[in-house]
This record gives structure tokens, C-alpha cells and sequence, in this order.
């Protein structure tokens, strides 16, 4: 008689499992609690601003006169970066994945990973000494020939430290996530239906179009957030690139800021309540995150039907 | 609309591999043909340069000729890209794009033909490819549902609709059925007899009861060895093929004693 028991077997494996899903547990929890920790000391460190007499706060005139500049600045930023960076990079990994030699894109590719690896505070120098100065030509061609457009109008910085050299230096930090992010799922499109695009006689972007684009789509947004995250957060490129001020509709002057670089520029001389505003200007910019992510998500699940994991 | 093909003198190279020799085969217009043969001995590989499939993969390219009608495929100043959508292929793993609608995907090889088709003359296309597929009364009703959503079988068998819908002269099937299960096998075996019609059906089949259930002719494919090329053994009627092979290594196959 050597029939097994059912009770009592498999101890050591059930032992492990309960681990395993211990960690997970926990490793979930962890994320929540230093969410929730951060967010309560953004709102617990801003109160006072959101109590203060109007008067008191930078500029005399309420919190929201003064962040206002910041959130469009902020936004007009990431907007340059991410005009620039997403069309450019799904054209990269494009490259990489389905136009380039073999060996010719395994060295694309780590070239791209390694722009990624380098400091922002690099790339601000980088954007500062060279980027600027190289720029105050075609700064100021723009601002002769196309002026009449308000985001041209002259006349144009002497030193090239304006927004749009900010939003260049960002795209090109945010470059790297975008492509290397669009470059693995355009090589994950199935086999199966690139081969169904192109037995029914599509050219190849025409199977790009009808069999990559949609499959890699909803990556392809989680990859442009990422990178609109970097974007909105980055902080010492522009802060070394921007020579800021007021509000202005104009790219190619002097003005505009962003709130990153704000925060970083005046963080270290605040106190009491200029402290305060500086932590409830945080708060903005992560709640602004938090927009950009939730829209991003409801994008994607809107086309879940259609995404092909049924 | 269906035409022959003729096949001269045919090597299929990867690379410095050759992986096909030496193919002659006369493909009758309005026919089934099937392609029996062990796994490896080339009768895939040999079913994708009917349509220039294989140049899919880097270093495949082929020697010898192959005419559609006397037209050679492999002429000078003959795109690739032309051929495919003359010659339909069905693919063994059914692979109807999966962010489309059913619809979308059976007219999604009319969009790339001719770009501009109007709603009247999409409806009545997607409903005479499927029809003619066999599928329109399972997804009349849910035609702008994705296509994902249907089973193996229906998948199949959309996925033929689409490759009817562009009105090809020869369809390829690589393994349609292999992937299915019986009832969906047989859906897809008559819908190949009633298909014959109308087009000229080529498939490769592992499943040989299958090859003498839909085919009128036979060719079988084998392979000498390990990294030696794959050849076209023998290519009669399919009864003679099954029931009287003039070559040994065809009955060895077709009885079961093949080692």
C-alpha cells in the first residue's frame, strides 16, 4: 500500500507561496503608503498658503494669480519636448525595428540607451553653452520672417536662453524614454499579423500602419506619458537653459518658467511662507501628473475591445 | 479570374542554404492542390515563393521561374508587393487584425487596392466575401464587433473572407487547419471545395486524410536529410497519389511507414 496521502503533502512549496505573496503584498502596500505620505505632506506644507491673506503671497495678488504663469509655463514646456520628442522617436525605433540593418540597429539602439544615461544637469550645461548660443540666429530669422505669429514675435534673445531652447533641450532628454519604450513593442507586433498585412500586397508602411501602429498603440501613449513625466518634472535643464520671468506668449524671448525650476531656484533662500508656496506649487505640478496620467489611462482603455489581449 | 501556374526549374535558398531544389509543377487553373510531405521538407517554404512570401525573411531569394499564366512572378520590374495582392494567402494560425472590426478586417485589403470604395459598395463586398467564406450568418449581426472575439474556426474562415474580398487569382493556404478544431476542419474543408469554383486553391496540409478529402491533385515533398534540400518527389491526381504511388518513398508516406 503506497497510496499518498492528500492531507499533509507539498508543505515546503505552500511555505514559499505564502513568502512570495507576503513580498508582493507588501512591496504594493509600500508604493501606497510613500504616495500617500508625500501627498499628505504637500497638503499639510502648502495649507498655510492656501489660508494666507492674498496680499501676502509672491505678487500680492492670491496663490492663483501667481501659479497660473507657472502651470502654462510648465505645460507650454512639456508641450515643445513632447511636439518634438514623440515623432521623432516613434520614427527612431521605427528605424531600429523594422527599417534598419540588423547590426546597424542593435548599435542605434545602444547609442539611444545611452542618451539616457546622462545627467540632466548635462544636458542643461550642454543646452546653455552651445544649444542657446547656436540658436540666436535662427531666433532671430523667426522673429524678422514669421514675427506676426504671436509665439515668434521678436525681438529675439541675444543669449538664446528662452523657452523653446528649453523645450529643445527637454525633447532630447526625453528622447531616449520614448524611443527605447516604442522601439520593444514595435518588435513585440506578432509575426502573424505583420505576415497578414503583407500577403494581402501592403507595401511596408502600409503594414506598419495597419498591423504596428495599432498593436503598439496603447504602449506607445504609456511611453509618451513617461516621457511627458520627465518633461513636467525635470528641473535643472531648464533652470540652467531658461532665463525666466513673467508670462509671455512669445518662445523666442526671455520669460515664462517653469514650476520645477521654480521650486529649485528659490527652495534653498525660502522660509515660512514663501516655503509654503513653493510646496503648494509642488502640489500643482503633481496633481497635473495626475491628470495627464488618468487621461492617458482613459485613452487606452477606451480601445481595450480592440486591443487584441482578448 | 483564376489562374495556372507553371513552375520551372525552381531553387529556394536561405542564404547560402539551399532549402528547395529544383521544383517543375503545373498548378491547374480552378483546382485544389494540395502539398503532403513530412515537417521540413520544404513544402511551406515552397508554398510562400508562389506569392513572394518568403522574401519576408532576410537572405531568402530563389532561382528558376514562376508564371501565372505565363506572367513570371520573378520577372524584372515585378513588385512583390503587386504579386500578393494577386495571389491570397490563409496562414496556419488565423490572424485577423485584432484592433479591427470583422468588417474592417474583410475590407482591409480593398483599402489598400483602391483607397476609395463607397459605404453601398463595402456593404455589399463584406457580405458577399463572407458569405462566400461562410461566415455571414454567425457575424451579420456583430460586424463592428472585433474581430478577436470570434473563435478559431470563424477566425479562419474572416480570415479567408479577406483574402477573397480583394477578388485574387490563386489562394494559398498554409496549414488552415491546424490550429482547429474537427468541426471547424470540416467547415473550412467544404468551404475550400465550394471555393474551387471560382479560384485556383493551394494548400499545404499535414493532415493527409485531409489532402484526399479536398484535393484533386497531390504533390508530395521530402527531405533526404538533415540539412539537405527539400524536392518534389511526386505530383499526380490525388487517388493515384494515395492509392498507387509510382514511387516507393510516397507509398512509405502515405501508408504510415515512414521512418
Amino acid at each position: 500500500m503506497s497510496s499518498k496521502s492528500i492531507e499533509g503533502t507539498g508543505g515546503a512549496g505552500r511555505a514559499g507561496d505564502k513568502v512570495f505573496s507576503g513580498i508582493t503584498l507588501l512591496a504594493g502596500c509600500l508604493i501606497l503608503l510613500v504616495l500617500f505620505s508625500v501627498a499628505v505632506f504637500l497638503l499639510w506644507q502648502a495649507l498655510p498658503t492656501f489660508m494666507a491673506d492674498s496680499a501676502d503671497i509672491s505678487g500680492g495678488e492670491g496663490f492663483f494669480t501667481y501659479i497660473w504663469p507657472l502651470v502654462i509655463g510648465t505645460v507650454i514646456a512639456a508641450a515643445i519636448a513632447l511636439a518634438i520628442a514623440t515623432p521623432v522617436g516613434i520614427g527612431v525605433a521605427l528605424f531600429i525595428s523594422h527599417y534598419a540593418p540588423r547590426r546597424m540597429a542593435q548599435g542605434l539602439g545602444y547609442l539611444i540607451d545611452l542618451l539616457a544615461a546622462i545627467p540632466s544637469v548635462v544636458y542643461g550645461a550642454w543646452g546653455m553653452m552651445v544649444l542657446a548660443p547656436a540658436l540666436v540666429g535662427p531666433y532671430t530669422w523667426l522673429a524678422e520672417n514669421a514675427g506676426w505669429i504671436p509665439i515668434f514675435s521678436g525681438p529675439a534673445s541675444q543669449t538664446g536662453k528662452t523657452m523653446l531652447t528649453a523645450g529643445i533641450v527637454l525633447s532630447v532628454m526625453v528622447l531616449p524614454i520614448i524611443t527605447s519604450l516604442t522601439r520593444e513593442i514595435f518588435l513585440q507586433t506578432p509575426k502573424l499579423h505583420e505576415e497578414a498585412a503583407l500577403a494581402m500586397g501592403a507595401t511596408r508602411w502600409e503594414m506598419i500602419r495597419m498591423a504596428v501602429f495599432p498593436f503598439a498603440r496603447p504602449g506607445v501613449i504609456s511611453a509618451v506619458m513617461l516621457g511627458l513625466g520627465r518633461a513636467l518634472g525635470e528641473t535643472m535643464a531648464v533652470a540652467l537653459v531658461l532665463s525666466s520671468g513673467g508670462l509671455i506668449a512669445s518662445l523666442i524671448r526671455p520669460g515664462n518658467q517653469t514650476i520645477a525650476a521654480e521650486i529649485a531656484l528659490n527652495f534653498p533662500e525660502a522660509y515660512g511662507l514663501r516655503l509654503s508656496e513653493l510646496i503648494a506649487a509642488g502640489l500643482v505640478l503633481f496633481l497635473i501628473t495626475l491628470a495627464v496620467n488618468v487621461i492617458a489611462r482613459w485613452i487606452i482603455s477606451r480601445h481595450k475591445e480592440f486591443s487584441g489581449a482578448n | 479570374m483564376s489562374k495556372r501556374i507553371d513552375v520551372k526549374d525552381l531553387n529556394v535558398y536561405y542564404g547560402d542554404f539551399l532549402a528547395v531544389e529544383n521544383v517543375n509543377i503545373n498548378i491547374e487553373a480552378k483546382s485544389v492542390t494540395a502539398f503532403i510531405g513530412p515537417s521540413g521538407c520544404g513544402k511551406s517554404t515552397f508554398l510562400r515563393t508562389l506569392n513572394r512570401m518568403h522574401e519576408v525573411l532576410p537572405g531568402a531569394r530563389v532561382e528558376g521561374e514562376v508564371l501565372l499564366d505565363g506572367e513570371n512572378l520573378y520577372g524584372p520590374g515585378v513588385d512583390p508587393v503587386t504579386v500578393r495582392s494577386h495571389i491570397g494567402m490563409v496562414f496556419q494560425r488565423p490572424n485577423p487584425f485584432p484592433t479591427m472590426s470583422i468588417r474592417d478586417n474583410v475590407l482591409a485589403g480593398v483599402k489598400l487596392n483602391n483607397k476609395r470604395i463607397s459605404k453601398s459598395d463595402a456593404d455589399d463586398l463584406v457580405e458577399r466575401s463572407l458569405t462566400g467564406a461562410n461566415l455571414w450568418k454567425e457575424v451579420r449581426d456583430r460586424l463592428d464587433k472585433p474581430g478577436s472575439g470570434l473563435s478559431g474556426g470563424q477566425q479562419q474562415r474572416l480570415c479567408i473572407a479577406r483574402a477573397i474580398a480583394v477578388s485574387p487569382e490563386v489562394i494559398l493556404m498554409d496549414e488552415p487547419c491546424s490550429a482547429l478544431d474537427p468541426i471547424s476542419t470540416l467547415a473550412i474543408e467544404d468551404l475550400i471545395e465550394e471555393l474551387k469554383s471560382d479560384y485556383t486553391v493551394v494548400i499545404v496540409t499535414h493532415n493527409m486524410q485531409q489532402a484526399a478529402r479536398v484535393s484533386d491533385k497531390t504533390a508530395f515533398f521530402n527531405i533526404a536529410g538533415t540539412g539537405k534540400p527539400g524536392r518534389l518527389i511526386e505530383y499526380a491526381d490525388t487517388p493515384v497519389i494515395f492509392s498507387n504511388p509510382a514511387q516507393k518513398a510516397t507509398e512509405d508516406y502515405v501508408s504510415g511507414r515512414f521512418g
